[in-house]
């Protein structure tokens, strides 16, 4: 018998068991929906994260005392604690020495500043960066009006600043902030830039902070920090010249590190050097884990749902065995009937697949109804959802089929 | 000849109490024979009809059906030779209920693997000749039992069998009805079909050219039907 034939029968016996069916379909639909919510949910926060952590140029490369991800243990907390911090110093041997580097940063930054311009104030969650000239294009956050600080603001240590888009709008709603003084922390600093305004979905502070010379923020704000304790260790940037020389660069600047920090020839750095990529990377590894969990639970899901499959088909192969003795009786082979309830389960599987699809990612959209997050649909997972349906409604699907077609043409035809 | 049976033996129930159902049945049908199987209730008469019909394998003896030795075929090949070569027309009508008219009668042909375009026409033809054209789009339990019969006799044709097998087929239906039924079949056999019929009404018999009466499961008479030449005279 053709397949179309059969599909037709089976979409017939689903119809006719609307309640049933229904009530069958709420497992499937329960596993698919959760492998479905828990991917596209990763895949929003995961396609965000990316963009937002992709904040350094693609020939950029940072070196900071403390790594990108968490600690594995207290142990390692404490030995990265004792690691010396990094000074402007490290970072003026490195702009002098890495030939396969053009533009090299230092940024030290500061939370909790309070900037105002005569009645107007922000709320006291500043962040204040002392950095150099090339502070901006290694980050790729641009000065839109004015201009950046110069090598010059640094080695005089002028007290001038760059602000944030969203200070400039809260200090200057009617005039040009570029040339006024404004006081942080109670100190005068005159404006010379704004930079271009940089959303963050992640609730980052791209247009709340303001940046300094770093020889201005260490004259005020010392190399001590006042609230952890400790020296305040340096963030550097380091940009390659050409993409090609990202890792000769990067060699280069620990070998410099290592020689300016005296560290040992059979010790490990006692710096971490990370690039996008291997931020974007240990993200990755941190959601792996949850990734496998909802599969894992989403495949149990579909297991259980699939006995219901199998229970519900038992129970339609007994109530037609009349129907299947008919079918018989006028010429159905042992096929057309194993194809005929074989294709009905595998149909109500992908009904339900379908629908989970469907559920799976609302669900894991959610998130951006409330937040800049951006909406995610993961077709390839949706395939792999569809797939596994068909295969749960032809595992548990095959032996009440099996049954079926192996009915005798006079037993079922008489059975009442 | 259509039938050639020898030594058809049925025992039921093979290892408690065991029902001899058949015991040495013979019997030849000749094309275009209309033959009424007569015989007290439990005398084996379905059982009878549902080996002639390839539904059911006899425990032993040989039946060839159209030449064809059919007493050794697998199942899905016996299914073939249901499929087209015998029409069955049951006492209860066996019609799917959740399917519309159409879609049972073209049923046979889907099974034989014949194009939608053609299963269309056959079917239509089919259902035109019992008289229910116009009731195509209908499920079975919104049809009378006449109708339904009616149904299942369409069902029965739209692959041209060589056999047309009818089990009691006026037995759910009140008199005027089932003669209504029985002149269908009268025509059918007009138009060269080979008819073979069970009823417990002489009534019914008189419409076949031959009664067989079976009892305790053995032929008991085999005799040309007079009241049928005397009613044709
Ligand atoms: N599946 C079965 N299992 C056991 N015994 C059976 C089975 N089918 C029929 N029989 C027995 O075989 C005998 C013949 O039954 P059959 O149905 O052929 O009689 P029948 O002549 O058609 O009777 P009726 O006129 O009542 O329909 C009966 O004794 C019946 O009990
Ligand atoms: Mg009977």
């Amino acid at each position: 018998m053709i397949w179309i034939e059969a599909f037709k029968m089976a979409m017939g016996a689903i119809r006719a068991h609307k309640l049933r069916s229904c009530l069958t379909l709420v497992g499937i639909i329960a596993g698919v929906a959760s492998i479905i919510a828990v991917m596209t949910g990763i895949s929003v926060i995961q396609s965000t994260m990316e963009q937002e952590m992709s904040v350094l140029g693609s020939t950029t490369f940072q070196v900071q005392k403390w790594p990108a991800g968490g600690f594995n243990n207290n142990a390692d907390f404490r030995k990265i604690q004792q690691r010396k911090p990094i000074t402007v110093a490290n970072a003026n041997a490195v702009r002098e020495r890495v030939k396969t580097a053009d533009l090299v940063g230092a940024e030290i930054w500061r939370f909790g500043s309070t900037a105002k311009f005569k009645d107007e104030s922000t709320n006291s969650n500043l962040w204040i960066c002392g950095g150099t000239r090339e502070y901006p294009p290694n980050n790729t956050h641009y000065v839109e009006f004015g201009k950046n600080i110069t090598d010059e603001d640094v080695r005089v240590g002028r007290k001038v600043v760059v602000i944030g888009y969203q200070i400039a709008e809260t200090l200057f709603p009617f005039i040009d902030p570029i040339g006024q003084v404004i006081r942080a922390d109670g100190r005068k600093f005159t404006v010379v830039g704004v930079f271009e305004e940089k959303k963050s979905a992640m609730g980052g502070n791209f247009d709340n902070y303001l940046l300094m010379p770093v020889s201005t923020f260490l004259r005020i704000y010392g190399m001590r920090d006042e609230r952890r304790g400790g020296e305040r260790s340096v963030n550097m940037t380091v940009n390659a010249i050409s993409p090609e020389l990202v890792d000769a660069a990067i060699e280069e600047t620990r070998a410099v590190l290592r020689l300016e920090r005296g560290v040992g020839p059979r010790e490990e750095d006692d710096f971490t050097i990370f690039t996008n990529d291997s931020q974007i990377r240990s993200f990755n590894q941190a959601t792996e884990g949850v990734k496998i969990g909802a599969f894992v639970i989403g495949i149990v899901a579909l297991v259980v749902a699939g006995i219901g499959i199998m229970n519900i088909m038992l129970v339609s192969v007994t109530e037609r065995t009349k129907e299947i003795g008919i079918r018989k009786a006028i010429g159905a082979k042992r096929r057309d009937i194993l194809l005929q309830f074989l294709l009905e389960a595998i149909v109500l599987c992908n009904v339900g697949g379908v629908i989970g699809v469907a559920v799976g990612f609302g669900l894991g959209n959610i998130i951006t109804l409330f937040t800049d997050f951006a909406v995610s649909v993961p077709m390839n997972w949706a395939v792999i959802g569809v797939t596994f349906c068909t295969i749960v409604g032809l595992t548990f699907g095959l032996w009440p089929a099996v049954k079926a077609s192996k009915l005798a043409p006079i037993d079922a035809l008489s059975y009442e | 000849m259509t039938i050639e049976m020898t030594d058809i033996v049925k025992t039921y129930g093979m290892n408690s109490v065991e029902v001899q159902a058949l015991r040495r049945v013979s019997l030849s049908v000749a094309k275009n024979e209309y033959v009424a199987i007569m015989g007290p209730s439990g005398s084996g008469k379905s059982t009878l009809m549902n080996i002639i019909g390839c539904l059911d394998p006899p425990t032993s003896g040989s039946y060839s059906l159209e030449g064809e030795d059919v007493s050794t075929m697998k199942e899905d090949q016996l299914a073939e030779v249901r499929n087209q070569k015998i029409g069955f027309v049951f006492q209860t009508f066996n019609l799917i209920a959740r399917s519309n008219v159409f879609h049972n009668v073209e049923l046979p042909l889907i099974y034989k693997g014949v194009s939608v375009a053609k299963r269309r026409k056959i079917a239509e033809e089919a259902l035109e000749a019992v008289g229910l054209a116009d009731r195509m789009k209908h499920k079975p339990p919104e049809l009378s039992g006449g109708e339904r019969q009616r149904v299942a006799i369409a069902r029965a044709l739209v692959n041209k069998p060589s056999l047309l097998l009818a089990d009691e087929p006026t037995g759910n239906l009140d008199s005027t009805t089932g003669s209504e039924i029985m002149s269908l079949l009268d025509d059918l056999h007009a138009d060269g079909n080979t008819i073979i019929l069970v009823t417990h009404e002489p009534e019914m018999a008189r419409h076949a050219h031959r009664i067989i009466r079976l009892k305790d499961g053995v032929i008991e008479s085999d005799t040309a039907s007079s009241a049928r030449a005397k009613r044709t005279a």
